[in-house]
């Protein structure tokens, strides 16, 4: 499995042709608490850079962007009840959705975890 | 990712440092620019913070504000001319809540003017204060001084443990009951106190000379009752006690009447008028007001924010003025301006957000009771 980074602060997991997709540790932390997390139904599909889900933090609400192209196949209904799985596990059991992939070559676009340390340190 | 621009957010000039800047930077607090300096708007979180406050007491730097005092010959005459408030019958150590009205009736700021012994003492909001500033030179006489103490900082210290926290650093502030206000020292600086706060607790704010105030600050904070809390917090607790913000749920567009702060206005003004702005209360007061800022309970978890249209079935009624997550309910709650027919407690309307409509229902204020150390009657 591979993960991968947007410069937007999400992430993506990739297993086959399926992609997880959350938003990332340093992301939860500029955030703050998490209230609420709006998710994208099964069967809606994505171009990459489309907004695809909203998340809530008791200050304001932000774009969660879909990093890849692809077909929601699954949302993370844990996050209805517990919206600060978010804040807590970002990088694990707080991802948003998965994918099927439409066009695994948009993953070359994307930052492996040094690139985005790096990225990161820079801001 | 990516966060919808903060509107408090001004990025014309250079954002300045207010006293207690390193302070804060010091206590980790996370610096955002709001009317105008760099302020904290995070220490640990918006979330613990709130519910500190409302269980120990928080300190806030609210040194952006503007603090301005008034003297000079029949200044009581020359400022009830311009303003709504009562302040010949203002006694040495009190304080009241007013506004800064337009000719129009349309709200210029909001504001708390007290007696001190030598003077008129005045706290407006940072935003504006150099445009209510302008406005007071522009109106009052030549006879009056207008000083705005730009060498003092102003801290708020909130929340049931307050008392308990300032009262052992300077003593006879338990003294005071809501709205209060006295001298004190704390190690040779001069204070001045009121017992008085916009997070709904009882508390008090504190003006001093900025040169005290980070030890001041530090002092307060070695309390174990006492942490700093941010602008975030601040924003959540006022909304929660159901007080409006300047600039969001209050602006020249809206009445004192249709704001539901008549309450500003005593019996003896509201009828004999002679201050800026009185046609519009006089005929709100006889007629009603078309418009009212009115509370709203809002149906599941989706937080409804500033900007969202309000409905009653397909038409639009109104639109919110602030709203979020509530941290002492677990609710989202939100203040918004609405036609006066949809304005009674228990109109069922829709709250658009995204594209979706969720139900809400106009709802008493406060969302949380306010505890303020009123005087026994």
């Amino acid at each position: 499995m591979s993960r991968y980074f947007t410069e937007d602060h999400e992430w993506v997991d990739v297993e086959g042709e399926i992609a997880t997709v959350g938003i990332t540790n340093y992301a939860q932390e500029q955030l703050g608490d998490i209230v609420f997390v709006e998710l994208p139904e099964e069967g809606k599909t994505f171009d990459k850079g489309d907004d695809a889900a909203v998340v809530e933090s008791v200050k304001a609400a932000s774009d969660v962007y879909s990093p890849v192209s692809g077909e929601v196949v699954e949302a993370n209904g844990a996050l209805e009840d517990e919206p600060a799985l978010v804040n807590s596990d970002a990088e694990e059991d707080g991802w948003f959705f998965k994918l099927r992939l439409t066009d695994a070559g948009e993953l070359d676009s994307l930052m492996d975890e040094a690139a985005y340390t790096k990225y990161v340190a820079g801001l | 990712m990516s966060a919808e621009p903060e509107t408090e957010i001004e990025e014309e000039l250079p954002l300045q440092e207010l006293p207690l800047d390193a302070w804060h930077r010091g206590k980790g607090a996370r610096m955002v620019g709001f009317a105008g300096y760099h302020m904290p708007i995070q220490y640990e979180g918006i979330m613990a913070e709130h519910l500190w406050t409302r269980e120990h007491a928080g300190l806030f730097d609210v040194s952006h504000m503007g603090q301005l005092a008034f003297t000079g010959e029949d200044v009581d005459t020359a400022l009830e001319n311009v303003i709504p408030a009562s302040l010949r019958n203002l006694a040495v150590g009190r304080q009241r809540y007013s506004l800064l009205l337009d000719e129009e009736g349309g709200i210029l700021d909001d504001l708390m003017v007290s007696r001190r012994p030598d003077d008129i003492y005045m706290v407006v909001n940072g935003a504006t204060k150099y445009d209510d500033i302008g406005w007071l030179i522009e109106h009052l006489p030549d006879e009056v001084t207008m000083n705005l103490l730009d060498e003092h900082a102003l801290l708020a210290l909130q929340g049931p443990e307050a008392v308990t926290a300032l009262s052992r650093l300077v003593t006879g502030v338990e003294q005071l009951y809501f709205m209060d206000c006295a001298g004190f020292t704390w190690e040779g600086h001069d204070l001045w106190v009121s017992r008085s706060g916009y997070t709904g607790e009882d508390g008090f704010e504190i003006s001093l000379p900025a040169e005290a105030a980070a030890a001041f600050a530090e002092a307060l904070c070695a309390q174990p009752e006492v942490k700093p809390i941010g602008l975030g917090a601040r924003d959540s607790l006022r909304l929660e006690a159901g007080l409006p913000l300047y600039g969001h749920d209050l602006s020249p567009e809206i009445s004192a009447i249709g704001a539901d702060l008549g309450f500003a206005i005593l019996k003896k003004r509201r009828e004999a008028g002679g201050f800026i702005g009185y046609a519009r209360v006089a005929q709100e007061v006889a007629e009603g007001a078309p418009v009212k800022r009115v509370g709203f309970a809002i149906e599941g978890k989706l937080p409804a924010r500033e900007g969202a249209e309000i409905y009653a079935g397909v038409q639009k009624v109104g639109s919110i003025t602030s709203g979020g997550h509530s941290p002492s309910l677990g609710v989202p709650i939100a203040m918004g301006w609405v036609d006066a027919s949809q304005s009674a407690i228990g109109t069922a309307l829709e709250i658009e957000v995204r594209g979706k409509r969720i139900a809400a229902t106009v709802a008493p204020m406060p969302f949380v009771p306010h505890r303020y150390h009123r005087k026994p009657s």
